[in-house]
């Protein structure tokens, strides 16, 4: 140990010089946004909450192939269907279980109709474990409020698909 | 403030009890609103250094947001841990808390502005910052549980370590003092430095004492980059483990009111407690609680910045920072002091 | 009367929570007990007007020889039901030593009622020093009359601290666990690292 490194542990040199380097930063401009007020550009293909769409003409798009229940690599998603009073073959019941949900996707790729998609929303956190057991009506009500966003998305990653 | 009470016509006594029950009112409450204020001010300054953002939702600038941790933490449930010993379980944070506000009561906030002018007013503090050890001790044990276990045993060695050498500190500051009241420190101090600052800091042989004494404070508060006691990557939690709601708020109020005693400590001792910094006469205008909050204020941040700064220490290497480095070089000081203060006559004529 | 009041309360406290360190099933909540038992001994110095004992004996006693108490009566791993296993053998052996210890309280008090024993009187009465506080009192009676009992009592304190560390100290010198944090802050790149130029299909020689 010399006398150069003696002084130095002794004045404490290298913390100052730490807190130097800290206090230069403390001014420095935020590299975080000012989340709840800003937020970030998200892409077309995010995949937040799911959803139901509807056809323009307001019928349901799920045709209750069971695609995405087959597909789905957490066993988040059940259906059930019955041929309606039209014959035509719907879901009595499309749940899925958001607390299983790992977002990888695969329903709405697996989907031939467009039906189950993954929306731009991620703020849909809830204050009970129920509140995320979703049902048809939740999804399709989902689908009816985000469906411009969902539309738009579908179409500006159509070219990709 | 007895005086006044006696003056609206009360006898001594119930005068005595009433001045001295809104004294203790005065100190503590404010007081958990400054530690309110000082956890965000933490957080804040944490988050700049990391280039974030902090708190800044709830209330202008995110002020409030201490007050809706607390509201949130009253809401919850405590929940005692079935193979825990219930009553010191619940007993610990209580510990901690009362100790921690037990330190304010001889800290001068002005000339006159002090609940318990006792002449052994640094003793008492000393006496009581031992004791803050305890709350976490007893948490640990009480528990039953291996991590707070393992957070009791460190802060108990860790506790004992630097209050040799903060006692140490504290005797080369008596020594130039002359006196254990907290008030006749402060008084020391006026005109220290070339007569015209009101300092101890200033004084070279004392001036290495203020950071170790500065050193040792983070020690005993266990803040960063000595806050083994709760190291998460290590034990989880520490002694605050398993509790939750109230019992873990106490800790919490209980720990930031001790590094503002600390803080307070450091001002008083070494930069003139409620002494305006330089020996002026317009400066005295300004009341002295001013100047000793603004001392206090001024530390929490130093505070602050060294958590935000400095990595944890390894625990054998506290140990060794303790007993190899501060307690010789603090008994040094001890000798260095003693034998300036002999040789230049401090002390009078032998008396 | 606020002070009598203050005693006996004081005075209760020492004394229940003196009992209930004995009584105590667990050691963590006697040496708690006796924490208890020193606060309060140190309420009745604040009583007698000395302070400075009064604030000394928590800053010792409670703040750290009881603090080391716990850390070791806390480690150990006490099972109740076999600790009261023994108690019939026992029995004999406490019966004895509670015979001896009423024996000597007897004599003890019968001692006391037969008046004191000479053991000669003090060359002049240690009067407190007026108008000082009892921290200059204390340190005038140290300093002054008593001094080489004081330093005497350091120097064996000393001995004891040097022998402590004698018998404990293991020389590590060369074992691997060994740190030296001068040496590992000194050290520089120059030191550790060369930098070579190797050809193709050369590598390096070191």
């Amino acid at each position: 140990m010399n006398a150069a490194q003696l002084i130095k542990s002794f004045t404490l040199w290298e913390f100052l010089k730490a807190h130097a380097l800290t206090l230069r930063y403390l001014f420095k401009p935020k590299a975080t946004i000012n989340y709840p007020y800003e937020k970030n550009p998200i892409s077309p293909r995010f995949r937040g909450e799911h959803a139901l769409r509807r056809y323009p003409n307001g019928e349901e798009r799920c045709i209750a192939c069971k695609l995405c229940e087959a597909v789905c690599p957490a066993q988040a998603i059940t259906i059930e269907s019955e041929p309606r009073a039209d014959g035509s073959r719907r879901t009595t019941r499309y749940d899925i279980d958001m607390t299983k949900c790992i977002y990888c996707g695969f329903c709405q790729e697996a989907c031939p109709v467009d039906a189950i998609v993954e929306g731009p929303n991620y703020e849909y956190a809830t204050e009970t474990r129920e509140e995320l057991l979703y049902d048809k009506a939740k999804l399709l009500a989902n689908g009816d409020k985000w469906e411009r966003a969902l539309a738009a998305n579908l179409e500006a990653d159509a070219g990709y698909r | 403030m007895t005086e006044f009470f006696v003056s609206l016509g009360m006898a001594y006594g119930a005068a005595w009890f009433l001045a001295t029950v809104l004294g203790i009112l005065l100190i503590a409450l404010p007081l958990m609103l400054a530690v309110a204020m000082v956890i965000y001010v933490d957080r804040k300054v944490w988050a700049a250094v990391a280039l974030r953002r902090g708190p800044n939702v709830v209330g202008p600038f995110g002020l409030l947001q201490s007050f809706a941790d607390g509201l949130k933490v009253f809401l919850q449930e405590t929940i005692v841990p079935s193979a825990a010993n219930r009553g010191l379980f619940l007993i610990a944070p209580i510990i901690t808390f009362t100790v921690a506000l037990l330190g304010w009561a001889v800290v001068p906030f002005g000339p006159e502005a002090v609940l318990a002018d006792i002449n052994v007013g640094l003793l008492y503090i000393l006496a009581v910052s031992s004791l803050g050890v305890y709350g976490v001790v007893i948490a640990g044990w009480a528990s039953n549980s291996k991590y707070p276990f393992f957070s009791a045993l460190r802060a108990a060695a860790q506790m004992i370590s630097y209050e040799v050498s903060i006692g140490f500190i504290i005797v080369c500051v008596i020594l130039w003092a002359g006196t254990f009241n907290m008030n006749g420190i402060i008084a020391a101090q006026q005109g220290h430095g070339l007569g015209v600052i009101n300092a101890f800091v200033v004084n070279p042989l004392l001036f290495p004492l203020f950071v170790m004494f500065l050193i040792s404070a983070l020690a005993e508060t266990a803040r960063a980059p000595f806050d083994l006691t709760e190291a998460e990557s290590e034990l989880v939690a520490g002694y605050q483990t398993e509790y939750s709601s109230m019992s873990f708020a106490l800790f919490w109020l209980g720990e930031y009111a001790n590094v503002l005693l600390m803080c307070a400590l450091l001002a008083i001792l070494f930069f003139g407690g409620w002494l305006p910094p330089v020996d002026w006469a317009p400066l005295y205008l300004v009341p002295g609680w001013i100047w000793l909050f603004a001392k206090i204020f001024f530390f929490f941040f130093v505070f602050s910045l060294i958590k935000a700064t400095v990595p944890r220490f390894r625990y054998d290497q506290l140990m060794r920072l303790g007993w190899k480095v501060f307690l010789p070089l603090s008994l040094f000081f001890i000798v260095i002091n003693s034998g300036w203060l002999m040789a230049t006559g401090h002390f009078g004529a032998g008396s | 009367m606020i002070q009598l009041f203050a005693f006996y309360m004081f005075a209760t406290i020492v004394i229940l929570a003196a009992v209930m360190v004995i009584l105590a099933r667990n050691p963590v909540h006697s040496v708690l007990w006796l924490i208890l038992a020193f606060f309060n001994a140190a309420g009745l110095m604040v009583l007698v007007g000395a302070e400075f004992v009064a604030v000394l004996l928590v800053i010792v006693y409670v703040g750290a020889v009881a603090v080391l108490f716990l850390f070791v009566v806390m480690m150990l791993d006490i099972d109740v039901a076999s600790m009261r296993a023994g108690f019939v053998r026992n029995a004999p052996l406490g019966f004895a030593v509670a015979l001896v210890l009423l024996a000597e309280m007897v004599l003890g008090f019968g001692a006391y009622r037969a008046g004191g024993l000479a053991l000669g009187t003090p060359a002049a009465p240690s009067q407190a020093l007026p108008g000082l506080s009892n921290i200059q009192n204390v340190g005038a009676l140290l300093y002054t009359r008593y001094v080489f009992l004081f330093e005497m009592a350091g120097l064996i304190l000393l001995v004891a601290m040097i022998g402590a560390i004698v018998l404990t100290h293991r020389d590590r010198r060369g074992s691997a666990a060994r740190q030296d944090i001068a040496r590992q802050i000194g050290r520089k790149p120059v030191d550790a690292t060369v930098m070579t130029r190797p050809k193709v299909g050369e590598g390096v020689e070191l």
